[in-house]
């Protein structure tokens, strides 16, 4: 059985506007999964339909299921999604800037009682010992840092699966790389099963096993990561560099059309 | 010029400052957690008073079950407070949710004068009132209390948002309540927090004026006070609050003292802090230690 599995749901924010339309997807446990596509596709959605960070922007799940270990869990409060251990590193790192990096991290185990935290800040340290460094306000930190932090914080919560969203976004393309090899070694080291959104494709397939496309709410295309970067239709739209060649418009319409039929 | 008088009303000054300073703090909670403005901070501390006079005359408890008990009251109180009146007013606009503070102030003023009446009642005697000289001043023992009893709910507040895990919630909260919610903090519960905190503080502050002049709706006047003192401070500041506080304290001390000495004009403690409110806000509209946020260039 799955972790994580979303079962077709359909989500609408405000009451009318339509933005996942019949979405599945599956993770197993211990695996990293990429979650692609383009702008407006409905990835944050989706993440925040699984968190149920929906409710803070009047989004709902209308239709369809979220289990999560074999229970629903579309429509719990977010704050309790966090304590079955789901636990979203948001767009944007979303760091709390008045407090200090130490104070970030204890947050993060805000829902933990037993006397670990200690051990485990020290551990977050290891992975990311530049932030050990830093004792001033965590909103001054850089934009990589902050990111470091974010994931940081998230590993505070001893979570079962961590959702990520564009971790590299705004990053170097340098930092990118160094991000993606401590999520790699989280998911190795700890255990932890993660759901990756991603624009930079190529860096997601590196470190996932298995990875879903999205194009207008729903899932279009889904495979191991080896099997998506070497699809031809991603590689086309996702991974870019397809050499000079150009394609003719009525191919790209064909695509689509065979896209809706997925 | 008697020095000996001016010491002795900047010392008054920091007392009763340092009590306007706490319940000011826990103005602050409320704002900083919840963003409302609670214009019924002042009763508050009347109710508070209220409660554990009536427990110590009319049930004749003693002082430490009595108190106690009071606060208890506060904590379920301002919990039913916020669930009851406040929390059906979140996402509403700033105004409502003032008109409705403002509201609670008056009810709850009416509300006192009608259950126990317009005169100020004197607290039966908890502690030896005596006077000590400290460094040629007078102080009474009461006072000395107070400032003892302010410092230790100051160092209370430091702790609890440095280092407890429900003040680094109430921060977080304070910051971001989506973030908040992503960390697993409810945030309901953290507003009725508050809200509870408040309210007990604020209590205790009423208490100790209580012992010191009686119980009377003239308590909530303090509450007028705190705004001075946590605009002085600026509205989200704890630290700003507290000297805040001490600021108007003194201030109006010292302008009773300008007053009598040479203006003659009379009824200048109340206002003197006031017209510091209005210079500081021209000066710093942050307040002294308001934050702005931070933006990272």
């Amino acid at each position: 059985m799955s972790l994580l599995a979303v079962n077709n749901i359909e989500v609408v924010y405000n009451d009318v506007i339509l933005v996942l339309r019949g979405m599945s997807l599956e993770v197993q446990q211990g695996a990293i999964v990429a979650l692609l596509g383009a702008n407006g596709a409905g990835k944050s959605t989706t993440l925040k339909a699984i968190s149920g960070l929906l409710k803070t922007e009047e989004g709902r799940v209308t239709r369809g299921e979220v289990l999560f270990g074999g229970e629903r869990i579309d429509g719990v409060d977010p704050h309790m999604i966090v304590r079955r251990g789901i636990f979203q590193v948001m767009e944007g790192r979303r760091i709390i800037a008045d407090m200090t990096v130490l104070e970030n991290l204890r947050l993060g185990a805000f829902t933990r009682s037993d006397n670990g935290v200690k051990a485990d800040i020290d551990m977050v340290y290891g992975y990311f010992p530049r932030l050990k460094e830093r004792t001033g306000l965590a909103g001054y930190l850089s934009g990589g840092e902050q990111q470091m932090l974010a994931i940081g914080r998230a590993l505070m919560a001893r979570p079962k699966l961590i959702l990520m969203d564009e971790p590299s976004m705004g990053l170097s393309p340098l930092l990118v790389k160094e991000v993606f090899g401590i999520i790699r070694r989280i998911n190795q080291e700890l255990g932890v099963t993660i759901l990756l959104v991603e624009q930079n494709a190529r860096m997601a397939l590196s470190v996932a096993s298995h990875g879903y496309v999205m194009e207008q709410g729903k899932i279009v295309l889904d495979g191991t990561a080896e099997e998506l970067a070497n699809n031809e239709d991603v590689k086309e739209f996702y991974l870019g560099g397809h050499g000079a060649e150009r394609k003719s418009f009525r191919d790209i319409k064909s695509y689509k059309r065979r896209k809706r039929w997925l | 010029m008697e020095t000996g008088l001016l010491f002795q009303l900047v010392l008054n000054g920091l007392i009763v400052g340092a009590l306007y300073g706490v319940v000011a703090m826990s103005f602050v909670l409320i704002y900083k957690a919840s963003q409302v403005v609670n214009f019924a901070q002042g009763e508050f501390m009347l109710i508070g008073a209220w409660a554990c006079w009536w427990l110590l005359t009319y049930w004749q408890l003693p002082f430490w079950i009595g108190f106690p008990v009071a606060l208890a009251f506060m904590t379920i109180f301002g919990v039913v407070l916020q669930v009851a009146v406040l929390r059906p007013l979140i996402g509403e606009p700033v105004i409502s949710v003032i008109m409705a503070t403002v509201g609670l102030s008056i009810f709850f003023q009416a509300l006192m004068k009608w259950m126990f009446g317009v005169f100020a009642q004197p607290f039966p005697a908890i502690f030896p009132v005596e006077r000590i000289r400290i460094m040629g001043l007078e102080v009474q023992s009461v006072y000395l209390l107070s400032i003892a009893l302010s410092l230790v709910i100051m160092l209370g507040f430091w702790w609890f948002f440095n280092f407890s895990k429900h003040g680094l919630a109430m921060r977080a909260t304070a910051f971001d309540q989506q973030v908040a919610q992503s960390l697993g903090i409810s945030v309901p519960q953290v507003f009725a927090m508050s809200w509870a905190i408040s309210a007990v503080v604020s209590a205790v502050a009423g208490v100790v004026v209580g012992v010191v002049s009686g119980v009377s709706s003239g308590l909530s006047f303090y509450g007028i006070k705190v705004f001075p003192a946590v605009i002085l401070g600026g509205l989200d500041s704890v630290v700003g609050a507290m000297l805040g506080g001490i600021i108007v304290g003194v201030l109006e001390n010292l302008a009773q003292y300008v007053d009598s000495q040479w203006l003659n004009w009379g009824n200048m403690t109340n206002i003197a802090p006031f017209y510091a409110l209005i210079i500081i806000l021209l000066i710093k509209p942050y307040g002294l230690f308001g934050t702005r946020n931070i933006e990272r260039v």
